[in-house]
Order: structure tokens, then C-alpha cells, then sequence
């Protein structure tokens, strides 16, 4: 495999005329000077032409019911006071429609009316906006606005929740369930099985910059300044909300402080900021705190998840299930789609995979890094790993011996197609290799050093790569600078400087003489950033627009006086629909649990992936290493708790709602996998910003059983769950 | 936040005549909790007294080899104060084990005593809360309890005090110093913070218009000083539990011994029966398992917070065990 990758790896080369000269180099962050000393603004930063007055917005103070009476009198008078707008008040807006949407698609850009009614949804839901000369002055304000409300019993607690039901589909478009073969009858005569239930938490996306927007009206068009990972989306919702042509709404977000799923959509604060904007005939900015972003900036479903695997007495699977119950709002639909990737990722001959959902009175989940698999492999990884302690065989043995295959073909199991490059086992092997596996005690609990238990695990990776139609614009200056255009963003993860190591590359230019311009609608049309599709998607469009450029140019004396332009496209092709593609990694750690409290550190990880091309490795580095410390995060303490009672994001600050810290991560070591596929893009790319997170807390998990003998299966993995089953 | 008078003191005397003028004033030195409270419009002083510049920052060795803190004292200067680490290693180790360097280069001495609860409830103005609305009810009670208190709780609260410094001051025996219009006083700390019992919102002994000048440690104790503090992640939170001990002590007996909890009460709690019985025991196995028995007999807990219990137990028997192992 990997010699038919390197062979591969010089064809495009020369497919490319002279070859990738900076795609693959580790070019510094192109907009890391400007982040650093501040030059960078973001969402609430953008200075517009007048002066913006201030939003703060008052948050329901119950979980379902509806408001009976509201006094805004105080509000209204306070000093420094504009606007108090609320559901007496606010301008018409689009309805919100029924939970679930015609399209996959839509849910991105359907109409998101705020303050529309007196209803209460959720906790927290925005029931009130006040405008003033200052921030304080509307917050102050806030605090003295009168609210009774009529309250209706809240569905808050998932056990209680016995009524499931099956959605439609899944987030993007996956059928809700599979089977193949006969799993029940399989499952009950395989001779070794494993049949465990695992749960995990609500977590929240938190990035570093709070969900802002700056509205600003010139006459029936607007202008929203925010983060946002995806400015079609915001247009279109921007628009369809406020019921104006497409074209009467501009999105600026040329500097986002992370996304991880959060900012795909607008939020209440883009249509609050709108909606005042225009009432007030000057510019508005509106920010969530971050304690009102738990309940208003999406949040991932819990799970409740049933893993089924038989296996023959050699370790062969047989019989893989995976029975997934997810959270969902009543008035919105999210059905994460957990249990797919369970599709893609063994062979066996009989499979079943299922999604229900429960409905709680919650805001809706949203994409939350790896949607599904972030989830899901904590579950099923986690399972592979009893397994493997059942059958006393090496985990990674285990998941070799299931690798799909036929005939020396990589077969999709589910789809029957071949996978376009699948190099798990070589991950496995490699990351084995360089992390010390044999190290590791097959016996749980063999290891102690003082008061401490060690222990090591491993867990596969596996994520679907996509594509999505994108355009873009190169301009060739007389004095030789190349401006590179499109609606593309960079949330954290390099898209400037990849962006210019392509441009550089096509045009064989220097990076100092290309400019990359992102983040404004008025540019051509990308699909952004999400699902780890931004790079392979704008890249393609730019490299297709700098290919015609370099066309134009081959045919010209030197570049025209009035410089030169060209545009490129990218769409899904016949490849991507004939081979199944997904990017593969094995992870692997060690913990030290403390045997007198329990306390679980993590040592050291290390991550091996095959993901294509790595475009930029230093780029990619940091993005892998923060999905594998979102992996510990996950296995050992994120949760954010709702109040059974009044249905309240309760610990909603990052006091209380703990990720890991520095010193929680210890070593961490990550390496790329020599390969390129061709049939991903034309660079042989894979997406890489969630793939990092697929499986890690899986093997932090693992790690744990293999120190302690203990299997928890409720995640996070916090220390009353081992104590009482350690020595005392 | 609402808006408030902002006032600068330059002398003591000054900064207690203004407190003790009005019912809303508040004092501010490094403000990492207060400021927080504010913004979130829990605490909501009109007037805002700034100690920030009163000579209260030093830390001064007594007659008799006592030393008195400075109420302005930050957190990481006295954790770093040579005499603090040599002598009261146990106070340098759970200074250090709180909250984050940035925090700590601001927060204070006084300050720190100070600190309001970190119980989430406490922290949305829209939940019910006893001490933050008198009468309100507590959220807690029935909801997530599990960063809550085990011991001195009451029906009407089971917020857990969030400080370290304070439990290692408890174990160490320190003396609060104040200063009011009535005068100055002194008074042992474990006096400074009242049982919630039915006004969880009246959490301190210190009368309006009383302010924390300086904390006194009489002479270290003789033994081995210890800090272990249980949290859920290695750095930035506050514990699940923590064991501040001190003991004197060889394999044949024990003759000195302090113990006290964080992270399980209402205040830092002092555990003086396991203290004396501790002081009776030989130092075996069984004897650690029935101090840590004592030490946590009226322990009383709740849906989710019932593991604290054995891990308070196990944690100090770990700490006795470690400073009463020869070497």
C-alpha cells in the first residue's frame, strides 16, 4: 500500500508540471503576527463607520413554559438606555417551521426567528434584548426587566426518558438504520461476545471567542460583522430570517477564534443584532457570555449507546451492533450521527446499526468536532478493547484481523465500494512502534510505580473525508502581487497559509508575493470550514483558479497593464461517489491512575495518522494534537450538566465545565503516515481538523482498563467511578 | 454590573472608617472573586473601598518565632517567602496547588480568606440559592451535589468553602487580626467562618465594618507537613477534597498531629478527635483506617457526593502513612 501511495505521490507530481515545492512544507501561520499583537479583529472588534451601541441579552430564567407578562418599563427608562425589544416588540420575522427540514441542507440556512413568541423552549432562550450606550448600561438595564412566567413541566432528565422515536435521518443525510445479513441470530451463537451499554455526556464547543456579531444597516442592506465558520450559511439565514433578498445581507468574519462546529450556523445574537440594528438606524453589537453560550451556542447530544460485537474464538468478528439513543430538542431535530462511521470501519457479516432519539427540553444539539464519531468510538473502541481482553489477544491483532478486505481489495463494508486509501493497520504498526506498545502489560493492573497504577491503551481512527463546491478568484496585480479571493474562513486552523502554499505552488511564486483574502461574502463562494472539508475544498477552487491564471498567462508577453484575473470551481466528482474515503489513525496512551484517590493523569499520547497529503505539517500537527487533548477531555472530564429540576446548563463557566489543561496533557506526539490519495482532490489530501479527536479518548479509556482492570463505561471517566473498586 | 463609587484608601484607619460608613460598601484588593461576582451582579456594592495601596504586604517574623502575613500578602509572593517554604511547607504546597499563576500573582491574603463559595447554583442569580437570597431555597439540595459538602452542612446550604491557603492556616493553627472602629482584635481562624446552619448567607464572624489586617502563624509545629489536594483535572480547579496534615511522629508513636479537610465543608475543617486519636495510636494499618473513621463520622451526604467520603478517608490515610514512613 504504501509504495503504490508513493508511487502515486510522483505521478501527481508530474501531473503538476513541476511539483508541490511549498505544499508540504511547515510555513509559519501566515496571520499568526497579526493574531498575536491584536491587529486581527474579530466579530465584536470591527470598527464600523458609527458608533455601535450595545446589546445585552436577558436569558429565560425557566425551562418550558411561556412568559405570561413582561415589564420593560425600568428597562426602557434606565439611563443610557435605546432599545428594549422583546417578543411584544420585535420586528416580524420568517417562522420557524417544523423540527425537522426538507433538506439536510436547510438546517443550515432555514429562518431562526428570535423573540417571535412568548413560548420557552429552553433555558436561557432569549426573551429580552437590551440596547444601551454602553455594554454595563445594558446589562444594568437587563437586571430590572419583570418577568412572570407560566411554567410546564420540562423533560430534563434522559433516564426518565423512556419515549425514543426514529428520525428520518441523521445529521448529513445518513440512513437511520442498517443491517446486514442476520445480526440477532449471529450475535446469540458467536462464541465470544462483548454486549455493553456506554454513555456519554452533553459537552460544549466553548472556543476562545464568545459567539458576537456588529450589524449595520445602509438602507435596506446589511452588513453582519461576525465569527462564523461558513458565510453562506449566515446569509442565507440572515435573509431568509429577516425576509430580504440574498444579495441585501454582507457576512465579514475574516478572523474567527474557533468554531468546532459552533459557528456553522448564526445564532441568536447575529439575528438580535440585525433586528435592533435596523430598529435603531445604527450599528448594534451583540456578544454572548459565555455562560449564556452553553444554552444558546450548541451543545453535543448525550448518547446512550448499546455495542454488540461476536467474534469466532481467532478474534474474527462476526456480528458487529451498534444501537445509538441521542438527545434532541422537541422544537429541533439534531440526530447525531454516532453509530455511522460503525458502518465503514470492520468487516463482519452481520451488522446492524440504529439511531433513536429522545426529546428533551433543551436547545437543539448541534456539530460538535467529529459529530458521531466523537462519540461513538469512545463506545465502540472501547468495546473492541473488552473484546480483545476477552479473547486475550492483542488489540491491535484484533482490529488487523478485521480489517476489511477482499481478495486483497479494501472493501467499504457497508457499501460495497472500495475505500480510495485505508492504511489503519500501518498506522497501528507504526504508532506501536514509535509509542513502546510492547510495553504494555496484556494483564490489567501489572504495572505499578509507587502509588501510582500504569497503564496503556490504543484505538482506532476513522472519519469520513468530504468535498464541497467552492469557488475562487485570483487576481494578478501589474506590480505582481497575487490576490487570492474567496468567501473562505480561517478558524484556527491554517486556511491563510495553506491557502498560500497552493497559490505559490500553481503560480510558482513566492508566498510574500500572494495575498489571500478571506471571510467576506462579496467574495466567491466556498463551502467554509466544517466536517474537515475547508482545505480540500477551497484549495481545489484556488488551485483550479491559479491553473487557468497560469493558462492566461502562458499566452501573454507579461502580465497586462490592467493586471489579469481568473476563477476556478471545485465540485464533488464521479470519484468521490465510487470509492469510499475516509482518513485512518491509530491512538495510543498512558495513564497514571493514583491508587489512594483515584485521580487519572494522563502521561503521555501518541497519534498516527494517514490522512493523504499532509498539506501543511505544521498546520496539521496542531490541529491533530488538539483534537487528541479534545480525546482526553472527553474520556476524563468534560460534562456539562443539566439541572433535572430546572432544566439549566448548570455549570456554565469554564470554572466548573473542565478541559484539560496543560498540565493535564503530558507528552503528545503525533506523526503523519507517508501517503497521497489521488482520488480524495488534487493534492491527495484528506481532512484532518476532527480526525485527531476520532478514538482518542477511546485509547485514554483503554488505558485506564489496562491500569486498573476497572471498565467504566459512563464517560467521562471521573474518579468516583474507579474509586470504589480499588484496592484499599 | 452596576455602576458603584470607586475610593482609593491610603491609610487603614481610613479604609475601616469608610466600610464601617455604609451598609454597601465593599472592600477590594486583588479582586479575582469580587469582580467576577460582580459581573454576574451577585455581589453588587455601591461603594468600592481600594485597599491596594495600604502597608498591609509584608510578612514580618514576631517575638517567640511567629510571623505575621500582611492582608495584602499576594499568593504567590507569600508561597515563595523563603521562611514560608522552609517553615510552613504545608501553606507554600496548597497556595500553590490553588487556582492558576496569573490568579495568584493578583489574589491576596485577606482576599483568599475571603472567597465566596464556587457552588454553581450560588453562581446563576436565576436559581434558587439560601446564600445568595435568604429564604430563596437551595438548588443544590436537588440537583448536582457533587462538588458539595460532607460535613457542616445544614438544610438550608451545603456550599463547600473554596479556599487552600485556609486549610493549611486551619491546620497551622493561625490567628486572624482585625481592625474596626471598636478596634483591633485577634481570634483563631477556625472563628473566622460561622456554620451556614439557617443564614448560609452570613458566612463570616467579622462585623460591619471589619476588616482582615494580617494573619499571625505561631512557630511551625514540629513533624511532617503535608498538602494533598483531590481534584479532576491536574491544574485550575478547586478540590474534591483536600488533606492538610502535620504530624510528629516515628513508628513508635505519635506526638504531635494536626489534620484538616478542604473541599468537604462549609469552612475548612478541622478533624481534632482524629487529631487525639491519632496522638493515642500506634501508626498501623488499622489504626489509620479507624482515625479516618473518626475523622469523617458525621460526614452526611448527598445523591452525588457520597464518594467524597472514602476519598477524604483514603486521602489522609495516605497523608499519615507518608509522614510517619521512616526517611
Amino acid at each position: 500500500m504504501a509504495e503504490r501511495n508513493m508511487t502515486s505521490n510522483d505521478q501527481i507530481a508530474s501531473k503538476n508540471g513541476p511539483g508541490f515545492q511549498q505544499i508540504g512544507q511547515p510555513l509559519d501561520r501566515i496571520d499568526g503576527r497579526a493574531k498575536v499583537t491584536g491587529a486581527a479583529r474579530y466579530g465584536y472588534e470591527h470598527i464600523v463607520s458609527d458608533k455601535c451601541a450595545f446589546g445585552y441579552i436577558l436569558g429565560a430564567s425557566i425551562g418550558r413554559g411561556r412568559i405570561v407578562a413582561i415589564d420593560a418599563q425600568a428597562a426602557t427608562k434606565s439611563p443610557g438606555v435605546l432599545l428594549v425589544m422583546t417578543h411584544k416588540n420585535a420586528p416580524a420575522q420568517a417562522r420557524f417551521g417544523e423540527p425537522t427540514t426538507a433538506t439536510p441542507r436547510e438546517v443550515f440556512t432555514r429562518p431562526r426567528p428570535v423573540l417571535g413568541d412568548a413560548h420557552i423552549r429552553y433555558f436561557d432562550q432569549p426573551i429580552a434584548l437590551v440596547v444601551g450606550e454602553t455594554f454595563e448600561a445594558a446589562r444594568a438595564a437587563a437586571g430590572s426587566i419583570d418577568v412572570r412566567y407560566e411554567r410546564l413541566q420540562g423533560d430534563f432528565e434522559p433516564e426518565l426518558c423512556a419515549a425514543t422515536y426514529r428520525p428520518e435521518r441523521t445529521n448529513a443525510g445518513f440512513a437511520t438504520d442498517t443491517s446486514a445479513g442476520g445480526f440477532a441470530k449471529a450475535f446469540a451463537q458467536a462464541p465470544v461476545k462483548v454486549d455493553a451499554t456506554y454513555t456519554t455526556a452533553f459537552e460544549s464547543h466553548n472556543p476562545m471567542e464568545p459567539h458576537a456579531a456588529i450589524a449595520q444597516w445602509e438602507g435596506d442592506r446589511v452588513t453582519i460583522y461576525t465569527g462564523t465558520q461558513t458565510l453562506a450559511n449566515v446569509r442565507a439565514c440572515v435573509a431568509g430570517t429577516l425576509q430580504i433578498p440574498l444579495d441585501s445581507v454582507r457576512v465579514v468574519s475574516p478572523f474567527i477564534g474557533g468554531g468546532f462546529g459552533s459557528k456553522l450556523i448564526a445564532h441568536a445574537d447575529i439575528m438580535l443584532a440585525a433586528l435592533a440594528a435596523r430598529v435603531l438606524q445604527r450599528p448594534v453589537k451583540v456578544a454572548m457570555t459565555r455562560q449564556q453560550m452553553f444554552a444558546n451556542a450548541g451543545h453535543r447530544p448525550l448518547s446512550i449507546q448499546q455495542v454488540r460485537l461476536g467474534a469466532d474464538r481467532d478474534g474474527k468478528l462476526i456480528a458487529i451492533g451498534h444501537e445509538v439513543c441521542s438527545s434532541t430538542a422537541r422544537f429541533e431535530e439534531f440526530t447525531e450521527q454516532t453509530g455511522v462511521f460503525t458502518r465503514s470501519l470492520y468487516a463482519a457479516d452481520h451488522r446492524v446499526t440504529r439511531h433513536r432519539l429522545m426529546r428533551l427540553d433543551t436547545n437543539r444539539g448541534e456539530w460538535m468536532r467529529a459529530p458521531g464519531e466523537a462519540p461513538g468510538m469512545l463506545a465502540v473502541e472501547s468495546a473492541m478493547d473488552e473484546l480483545a481482553h476477552a479473547l486475550q489477544l492483542d488489540p491491535i491483532e484484533l482490529r488487523i484481523r478485521n480489517e476489511p478486505n477482499l481478495d486483497g481489495t479494501s472493501l467499504d463494508p457497508d457499501r460495497g465500494i472500495p475505500f480510495s486509501s485505508r492504511n489503519l493497520i500501518e498506522c497501528m504498526r507504526r504508532g506501536a512502534r514509535l509509542f513502546g506498545w510492547e510495553r504494555r502489560s496484556a494483564r490489567p493492573g501489572a504495572i505499578r510505580e509507587g502509588r501510582k497504577l500504569i497503564g496503556h491503551g490504543m484505538a482506532a481512527a476513522i472519519r469520513p473525508n468530504y468535498i464541497g463546491p467552492s469557488r475562487a478568484r485570483v487576481v494578478l496585480e501589474p506590480r505582481g502581487t497575487l490576490r487570492v479571493q474567496l468567501d473562505m474562513t480561517d478558524i484556527g486552523t491554517g486556511t491563510y497559509t495553506i491557502l498560500t502554499q497552493i497559490a505559490a505552488d500553481v503560480m510558482q511564486m513566492p508566498p510574500a508575493s500572494i495575498k489571500v483574502e478571506l471571510g467576506d461574502s462579496q467574495l466567491p463562494t466556498t463551502a467554509g470550514s466544517g466536517g474537515s472539508w475547508g482545505a480540500a475544498s477551497a484549495g481545489s477552487a484556488v488551485h483550479d483558479a491559479c491553473t487557468k491564471l497560469k493558462r492566461q498567462l502562458l499566452d501573454l508577453p507579461g502580465i497586462p497593464p490592467g493586471g489579469l484575473q481568473a476563477e476556478g470551481s471545485v465540485t464533488r466528482s464521479a470519484e468521490y461517489d465510487r470509492y469510499s474515503q475516509h482518513a485512518f489513525g491509530a491512538h495510543f496512551a498512558e495513564v497514571a491512575v493514583d491508587l489512594d484517590t483515584a485521580e487519572i493523569r494522563v502521561r503521555r499520547m501518541l497519534g498516527a495518522f494517514a490522512a493523504g497529503r499532509i498539506l501543511n505539517p505544521k498546520t496539521a500537527r496542531s490541529q491533530i494534537v488538539g483534537g487528541m487533548i479534545w480525546g482526553i477531555g472527553a474520556a476524563l472530564m468534560e460534562q456539562t450538566l443539566l439541572d433535572p429540576l430546572h432544566g439549566a446548563f448548570i455549570n456554565h463557566d469554564l470554572a466548573e465545565y473542565h478541559i484539560p489543561v496543560n498540565a493535564d496533557v503530558g507528552q503528545i506526539d503525533t506523526v503523519f503516515i507517508e501517503e497521497v490519495d489521488e482520488r480524495a482532490n488534487v493534492f491527495g489530501s484528506k481532512g484532518i481538523g476532527e480526525l485527531g479527536i476520532c478514538g482518542a479518548g477511546a485509547a485514554v479509556a483503554n488505558a485506564v482498563f489496562n491500569a486498573t482492570g476497572i471498565r467504566v463505561r459512563e464517560f467521562p471517566i471521573t474518579l468516583e467511578k474507579l474509586l470504589p473498586f480499588l484496592p484499599g | 454590573m452596576k455602576s458603584f463609587l470607586y475610593e482609593r484608601a491610603t491609610t487603614t484607619q481610613q479604609a475601616v472608617d469608610a466600610l464601617a460608613k455604609r451598609l454597601d460598601a465593599k472592600l477590594i484588593a486583588g479582586g479575582t472573586n469580587l469582580l467576577d461576582l460582580m459581573k454576574l451582579e451577585i455581589e453588587q456594592p455601591r461603594h468600592l473601598i481600594d485597599v491596594n495601596s495600604l502597608p498591609l504586604s509584608s510578612i514580618e517574623p514576631l517575638p517567640g518565632g511567629a510571623l505575621r502575613i500582611g492582608a495584602l500578602v499576594r499568593n504567590s509572593d507569600l508561597a515563595a517567602d523563603s521562611r514560608i517554604r522552609r517553615e510552613y511547607p504545608l501553606l507554600s504546597q496548597a497556595l500553590l496547588a490553588g487556582a492558576s499563576g496569573q490568579i495568584r500573582n493578583q489574589a491576596t491574603t485577606a482576599g483568599n480568606l475571603l472567597q465566596r463559595t464556587r457552588c454553581y447554583y450560588f453562581y446563576d442569580p436565576r436559581m434558587p440559592c439560601n446564600k445568595r437570597v435568604p429564604g430563596s431555597g437551595c438548588a443544590a439540595l436537588n440537583g448536582f451535589n457533587r462538588i458539595h459538602a460532607v460535613l457542616g452542612a445544614s438544610d438550608h446550604c451545603i456550599a463547600t468553602h473554596p479556599s487552600d491557603m485556609a486549610v493549611a492556616m486551619t491546620a497551622l493553627d493561625a490567628r486572624v487580626e482585625t481592625l474596626s472602629a471598636a478596634g483591633a482584635r485577634s481570634f483563631p481562624i477556625d472563628q473566622l467562618y460561622r456554620p451556614p446552619g439557617s443564614t448560609p448567607h452570613v458566612e463570616t464572624s467579622l462585623a460591619q465594618g471589619e476588616m482582615i489586617t494580617s494573619v499571625t502563624l505561631p512557630p511551625p509545629p514540629p513533624g511532617r507537613q503535608m498538602y494533598r489536594k483531590v481534584r479532576d483535572r491536574a491544574s485550575f480547579a478547586f478540590a474534591l477534597v483536600a488533606v492538610a496534615t502535620i504530624i510528629d511522629a516515628d513508628s513508635v508513636a505519635v506526638r504531635n498531629a494536626r489534620i484538616a479537610f478542604g473541599g468537604v465543608a462549609p469552612k475548612p475543617w478541622r478533624g481534632i478527635v482524629a487529631e487525639q486519636a491519632l496522638l493515642s495510636a500506634r501508626p498501623s494499618r488499622d489504626a489509620l483506617e479507624q482515625i479516618a473513621e473518626i475523622a469523617l463520622a458525621d460526614a452526611r451526604s448527598q445523591k452525588h457526593n457520597a464518594f467524597k467520603v472514602p476519598l477524604a478517608k483514603r486521602t489522609l490515610m495516605h497523608a499519615i502513612a507518608e509522614s510517619t514512613r521512616d526517611g
